[in-house]
């Protein structure tokens, strides 16, 4: 009995230890979440009240919109194309390769081509965000924003968030269009199908909602990529280990976010 | 005629979780003066600034900037008072992605309104009186050497004709007659604009040519104020250790501060 005890008191050290650093990591996610969800809040009411930066919101649109389409173009057209082939594989066995087209449009449509823009996106542009923003934290290009009468949050935050939230759903149109003619021409000059059956029944298959939820998710996906560099390099720590890990975080956050929200948006348009 | 003060802080305090950065400090800036504060590494100097800014907000106490509050004043009044003011950073924080000739205008095109035609015009003109010209006007901040980015920065800093200007470390960082050149600089703009001065340095040869008057920060207080004539003289360990650049003293020797305590 006496042993039994010993043992616990030498674990209760431990287990206290232990709930501390959980408690600790807890904290840290709450706090981490309540800080983004004011930003955010901030954010939206900036771009609700003058002045805007007109000018720089083009600007962005060029960056983070004109210059994504190859590489959300390319993603878009190896999944239409792999996703034809693996369905092939699938269906054959049960003599159903007349789903192809379906499949291919509506995975394409309503998951693939939002989820996968959204992650390329988060990689190539929230990293670019991160990154330059937090650089112009850590030399105080942000300070002297500020000592210059002009709001950081407007210049800097608002342009990017902006043209995220518009430029998604344009890049994740034309994904959808380059997906369904990957997945067509894998489908006509690999499969063997006819084109016009092939095309007929993506047609048939295909409804409003499918693009629409598509384009509404990768408007939310847009702003939560921009949001989240912009978030992470305007809090980013000194020197060049803090804009690597900006840049990390805003790439790792947005991508979770997407996917979390992914599951949310699904659920509320097709349960 | 009694002297207004443009800068009054009374007993501000400013903490970073346990670490106690200001703990009280107190000072005047009179209207049209040139006050540079002195100090070590780590003791303030920086956050000071940065408070009467509203950069960073003040835990505690008082800053008046020409009588108007701006510890816990509103964005809009902060904003207002900002157009009073011109910066120049220690490391110059030039914008990167715009110009040279932009740089400058930054603060008239946005802050003033300033057609970009008229803005560059003007820019030219500052970028001149800190000894450069049109030749360096449409380059952009990379290409430039640190000194010249100081410069640039100087110009920026002056081009909207503010009342106070803040210089951060000035001449930390540039070689002696580039400091120097610096410092003359400074003086000119100064004294051209009718500009009341704030700076903050370690580096003494230049304290003494901008200042006309000397506080030295110690442990986030204001330990001596008075003007530059006296800095020899000043009577008191902790500004003698620092001017003179004396490894053994009050500063470095914490048992003296103890016996000082006692």
């Amino acid at each position: 009995m006496n042993k039994a005890v010993q043992v616990l008191h030498d674990k209760v050290p431990l287990l206290g230890n232990m709930c501390q650093a959980i408690g600790h990591s807890l904290l840290n996610v709450v706090q981490a979440l309540g800080s983004i969800t004011l930003f955010a809040l901030d954010t939206i009411r900036h771009c609700l009240t003058p002045p805007l930066f007109v000018r720089h919101i083009f600007r962005q649109f060029i960056d983070i919109g004109y210059y994504s389409l190859p590489v959300v173009g390319m993603t878009a057209l190896f999944t239409g194309m792999v996703l034809a082939l693996q369905s092939y594989t699938g269906f054959s066995r049960f003599n159903a390769e007349s789903a192809i087209a379906s499949v291919v449009v509506l995975s394409i449509t309503r998951e693939l081509s939002p989820v996968l823009a959204g992650l390329m996106v988060a990689g190539r542009v929230g990293a670019a965000i991160a990154a330059e923003i937090g650089t112009m934290r850590v030399t105080e290009q942000i300070d002297a924003l500020k000592t210059l009468s002009v709001n950081p949050m407007k210049y800097l935050v608002v342009p990017r968030v902006v043209a995220g939230t518009i430029m998604l759903p344009i890049l994740v149109l034309i994904g959808d269009i380059i997906g369904v003619y990957g997945g067509y021409i894998v489908s006509t000059h690999v499969l063997g199908f006819s084109s016009g059956s092939y095309l007929y029944q993506t047609w048939q298959v295909m409804e409003e909602m499918d693009v629409v939820s598509g384009l509404v998710k990768a408007a939310v996906f847009g702003f939560l990529v921009a949001l989240m560099g912009c978030f992470h390099g305007y809090n980013s720590g000194r020197g060049a280990q803090g804009v690597g890990a900006a840049t990390t975080n805003a790439v790792v956050t947005a991508s979770i976010l997407i996917l979390i929200f992914n599951y949310l948006l699904t659920q509320v348009f097709f349960s | 005629m009694t002297i207004r003060n443009k800068i009054e802080m009374r007993g501000v305090t400013k903490s970073f979780g346990t670490k106690h950065v200001l703990q009280g400090v107190d000072m005047d800036l009179p209207v049209g003066s040139s006050m540079v504060i002195i100090g070590g590494s780590g003791t303030g100097k920086s956050v000071t600034l940065k408070c009467i800014l509203g950069l960073l907000q003040a835990d505690n106490g008082s800053i008046k900037v020409d009588g108007v509050e701006v510890v816990g004043a509103s964005t809009r009044t902060r904003e207002e008072m900002m157009k009073k003011f011109g910066m120049l950073f220690q490391g110059g924080a030039l914008f990167d992605s715009l110009p040279i000739w932009h740089n400058v205008a930054f603060g008239l095109i946005h802050g003033k309104d300033v057609s970009k035609k008229e803005a560059r015009h003007l820019a030219i003109e500052k970028l001149e009186q800190v000894g450069m010209g049109e030749a360096i006007a449409d380059l952009y901040p990379a290409e430039l050497s640190g000194g010249m980015q100081k410069r640039v920065s100087l110009a920026r800093a002056i081009a909207t004709n503010p009342e106070i200007i803040f210089f951060d470390e000035p001449t930390t960082g540039l070689d002696p007659i580039m400091a120097d050149v610096i410092n003359d600089l400074i003086v000119q703009c100064v004294k051209d604009l009718g500009a009341t001065a704030l700076t903050i340095t370690h580096d003494m040869a230049s304290a003494r040519k901008i200042a006309d008057h000397i506080s030295m920060i110690h442990q986030g207080k204001i330990i001596w104020t008075g003007p530059v004539a006296d800095l020899d003289q000043s009577g008191n360990p902790y500004v003698d250790q620092f001017i003179h650049g004396r490894a053994d003293g009050p500063i470095t020797d914490p048992q003296s501060e103890l016996l000082k305590l006692i």
